[in-house]
């Protein structure tokens, strides 16, 4: 392979778009130490947006909330991703088609739209069922829009997966759910990861389905940040994006030396 | 592992999650305020034609821009090492962890007059604000929705058999030459599901156009969100317009039966 | 491959122990604020399960502490009852209406503004009130009791009133506003806000057509969205609460509002002025109703009861500036709040005033759909 250190153009282009990306967040973590109100004028150095931050109950419950729903959703589409993966594999022709159409239509279709008839289903259901709109309906729709993540990510997998060697695992004493979980499930592992990883990632985003289907007494950080937006904005909105970022950073570092760690041990085989 | 059983559950939920709200927006949006049924939706909805061929322009040149920035970078990304590769790509993505909202706001702090884009341009003699107007929006989606863009093509063109180009080097075709006959045209799939990725959703979205924008800068997305609060017939008849829209595009982008595409 | 593997199992594992440790720190901070707050030593949540209170009120309307010298009431209620308060904010009161008529929602207390009383009172959407469990009510001023949109005082406690006026940047105007005009000025082209809300924004319009706010047809609508429109080219933006941010910040020249909300932004930026329309502005209520949706009725009553505590009322009121109908509170306020203007218009200025009344249900609807058409035009 013959892969070049880039030449200075291209360092340059990637300098302009990491600007570009970058720009904006580091603008707003600064002023996240600005202890004026105000973003537009700068009156000193302070913490106290970060202290506010940690005091409120509301916010701290949120981000609670918003990782709660994250991992379950995640976990919850996962299972139901990949059992439906596995089993819609084995349909041929127009039925597979058809099924595989619907269950992109969360994907393809506009938040909002999902949203909205979302909203409609629960209001429906809720006046038949006597229920009333919060923690469920927002973790039923959040697993509604991460269920076909997973099932794009296992789907490729299982085509490239020889059926052949399953039906030597039952050939050597395997039972059928022996065979599964050595040969199946551990082949399909890194699609499962992968979808769940999306899952996790598209559930932690999500505004719009949210918004539509929080109801009374339900708050997330994103329904959070909506309502602070729409009103008179503190920094501690600048304070809670500047720990989100530092999270993150964190974590992209943790993967890295696990990252690492990982090559060294299969280059020592 | 032969069993279809195991699609059960998921046909099922698909059924209750997916189709039905489908079906409710589609009743409700040919009905009137009584309940009996009414082409008064579609005659309201009608009212905000504009609005909705003001998103489609957003979108339209949110995903132009965003083409233009991601197919150079995803053509140079492919030149680096694996390892500077991977670094880059994360690099890309990270502010896609942030929220949404916070994105958005971070472009309000820094377009606002006063703020840092204007004091770096006031250097220069030039004073005002960079908010309120169509361009900030459009700079606000191609923020959102660039990595959207990147990553497909980059991974098309990834996939690309080096094999190939070097065929075509050894047969004494240029660098300019190979990228026309081979990257290019080989890059096209991950174009399109590019194209899609951020078109749809900035079609679509709203708050948006609502923080970044101006008076006139409304989209179809936020007059959805607002028009329910008093008149879910019309609302829902929008939705299933902007639907049906949508669906025609994506047929037009060859996406069904393409799924992987998407991944 | 094993490589990936790994790097999506490290990812997960960290997502896990990252919300164990938001777990874990939520509810660490919780007690930690609790303990901080109620300085009685009964440390927890007294007596744990008191039940809920679903809240939904407007943005920014209630004192949380939001600066270092405020009290958080919402926690300070917690600790004093036990009851959890489940605290969600609206927009517009369109906004309110149409989440507790269209989804299957249950809110215990609302604070609904005076027109959508009567419309609430009108459809049958709220509960009588047991005052009995609302002792507090004694505070209330009689001026307040027995509101035009609910003449029996059968379903409401006020808990706030004000008038809209208009703030501008003194920097940034030629000569002082002085009416609703200033608005249409084409000096101030681009830099002009202007409210996001159907009934508001319609109001001022009819009032430059002469035509009374308070109660209004379809006809009077129509002469009103040509004004609006009139106004449109000169806008920067239709706003809510984003005009704190938009005024505070020195983004726009001029924008109408809440007066007590200017008398924020004025303390915020020494730039801003404000101005009193001689023509007169809208009076508004806004009080405290318990929906028919409500499932926890007598905890609903004990937080009316508890936002009506003398001192509680005024640290509501010196958060949000609106005056207070609570008697008790002046006691409790410093006097530049007591003297100002825009938390306590005078007598003199509220006599030129006009209080919104229930308008027609369809009347209603047009001018809400007309706003939208103005706005999207």
């Amino acid at each position: 392979m013959n892969k070049k250190k880039p030449g200075l153009p291209s360092k340059i282009y990637f300098g302009l778009i990491f600007f570009f990306l970058y720009m904006p967040i580091a603008v707003m973590i600064f002023m996240s130490f600005n202890s004026g109100r105000n973003s537009t004028v700068w009156k000193g150095f302070s913490l106290k947006w970060y202290g506010e931050l940690f005091k409120s109950k509301e916010l701290m419950n949120a981000l609670g909330n918003t990782l709660l729903i994250a991992l379950l959703a995640s976990v919850f589409a996962t299972i139901l991703g990949t059992a439906a993966a596995i089993g819609i594999n084995n349909f041929r022709g127009k039925s597979r088609a058809v099924i595989q159409n619907v269950s992109n239509l969360p994907i393809i279709s506009p938040d909002i739209v999902m949203g909205v008839s979302l909203m409609l289903l629960f209001s429906f259901l809720g006046v038949l069922l006597h229920f009333e709109m919060g923690f469920w309906t927002v973790l039923l729709s959040h697993i509604c829009f991460c269920v076909p993540f997973v099932v794009l990510n296992v789907m490729p997998r299982l085509r490239r997966m020889d059926q052949s060697v399953y039906d030597a695992a039952l050939d050597l004493g395997c039972n059928q759910w022996q065979a599964f979980c050595k040969v199946v499930l551990h082949e399909l592992l890194p699609g499962i990861f992968s979808g769940m990883l999306m899952s996790f990632t598209y559930s932690m985003d999500d505004v719009v389905i949210t918004h539509f289907t929080q109801g009374a007494s339900f708050n997330n950080l994103s329904t959070k940040i909506f309502e602070m937006l729409r009103r008179q904005v503190r920094p501690t909105i600048n304070a809670l994006s500047a720990l989100l970022f530092v999270a993150i950073i964190v974590i992209l570092i943790l993967i890295n030396i696990f990252d690492r760690r990982a090559e060294k041990r299969e280059a020592r085989r | 592992m032969k069993s279809k059983k195991l699609s059960i559950p998921y046909i099922a939920w698909m059924v209750v999650f997916t189709m039905i709200p489908i079906v409710m927006i589609g009743l409700t949006a040919f009905r009137d305020k009584a309940g009996g049924f009414s082409l008064e939706p579609f005659t309201k909805a009608w009212d905000y034609r504009f609005v909705f061929l003001k998103s489609l322009w957003i979108a339209l040149l949110s995903t132009v821009i965003c083409l233009i920035l991601a197919y150079p970078l995803a053509y140079l990304l492919t030149k680096m090492k694996k390892s500077t590769q991977k670094t880059v790509q994360l690099l890309i993505m990270v502010p896609m962890w942030m929220n949404f909202l916070l994105r958005i706001y971070a472009w309000k702090i820094l377009l606002q007059k006063n703020g840092p884009l204007d004091m770096a341009l006031s250097l220069l003699g030039i004073h005002g604000s960079y908010i309120g107007n169509t361009a900030a929006v459009v700079v606000g989606m191609v923020y959102e929705y660039l990595p959207f863009m990147v990553l497909p093509i980059f991974t098309v063109m990834s996939k690309i058999d080096g094999g190939l180009i070097e065929a075509a080097q050894d047969l004494g075709s240029n660098n300019l030459a190979v990228f026309k006959k081979v990257i290019f045209p080989l890059s096209i799939p991950g174009v399109i599901s590019g194209i899609t990725m951020v078109f749809v959703p900035s079609a679509s979205t709203f708050l948006v156009a609502e923080h970044l924008g101006g008076k006139d800068d409304v989209m179809i997305g936020d007059v959805i969100d607002k028009i329910f609060l008093n008149d879910q017939n019309t609302g829902s008849a929008i939705s299933l317009i902007l639907m049906v829209f949508i669906l025609i595009f994506l047929i037009l982008m060859n996406l069904f039966g393409d799924e992987e595409a998407l991944a | 491959m094993k490589r990936t593997l790994s790097i999506i199992m490290a990812l997960v594992l960290t997502f896990t122990a990252l919300t164990c440790l938001a777990g874990c720190g939520s509810s660490g901070s919780s007690s930690n604020g609790s303990n901080a707050s109620g300085g009685d030593a009964t440390g927890d949540s007294p007596s744990g399960n008191k039940g809920e209170v679903n809240v939904y009120s407007w943005g920014e309307y209630i004192a949380l502490g939001q600066d270092e010298d405020l009290m958080n009431v919402l926690e300070a209620f917690e600790d004093e009852t036990g009851i959890k308060v489940n605290y969600t904010t609206y927009d517009t009161n369109e906004e309110l209406y149409s989440k507790l008529t269209q989804s299957n929602v249950s809110y215990d207390v609302i604070v609904p503004s005076d027109y959508m009383i009567s419309k609430m009172i009108k459809e049958d959407l709220l509960l009588e009130l047991n005052y009995d469990n609302i002792p507090n009510y004694k505070y209330i001023d009689d001026r307040f009791k027995k509101l035009a949109c609910d003449p029996d005082g059968k379903y409401t406690v006020c808990y706030s009133w004000g008038v809209t006026a208009m703030v501008y940047d003194s920097t940034a105007v030629s000569e002082k506003p002085k009416d609703w005009d200033a608005l249409w000025n084409k000096d101030y082209e681009g830099n002009i806000l202007m409210f996001d809300n159907s009934r508001d924004a319609m109001a001022i319009a009819m009032q430059q057509c002469g035509i009374d706010p308070s109660n209004c047809t379809k006809a009077d609508v129509d002469k009103a969205v040509e004004k609006l429109k009139e106004q449109k080219p000169l806008l920067k933006k239709y706003v809510m609460d984003q005009v704190f941010n938009e005024m505070e910040g020195s983004q726009a020249t001029i924008a109408p509002y809440y007066a007590g909300d200017i008398a924020v932004m004025m303390e915020e930026n020494e730039d801003l002025d404000y101005c009193l329309p001689e023509s007169g502005s809208n009076l508004f209520y806004d009080a405290f109703c318990v929906p028919k949706c409500s499932k926890n009725k007598e905890n609903a009553e004990a937080f009316i009861n508890f936002m009506q505590k003398p001192e509680i009322a005024a640290e509501n009121c010196k958060y949000l500036r609106y005056g207070t109908p609570n008697t008790g509170a002046k006691d409790f306020l410093d006097k530049d709040i007591t003297g100002s203007e825009l938390t306590f218009p005078s007598d003199e200025y509220l006599n030129k005033c006009y209080v919104f009344s229930n308008v027609d249900d369809e009347v209603y609807a047009y001018m809400q759909e007309q706003f939208l058409k103005v706005k999207t035009s």
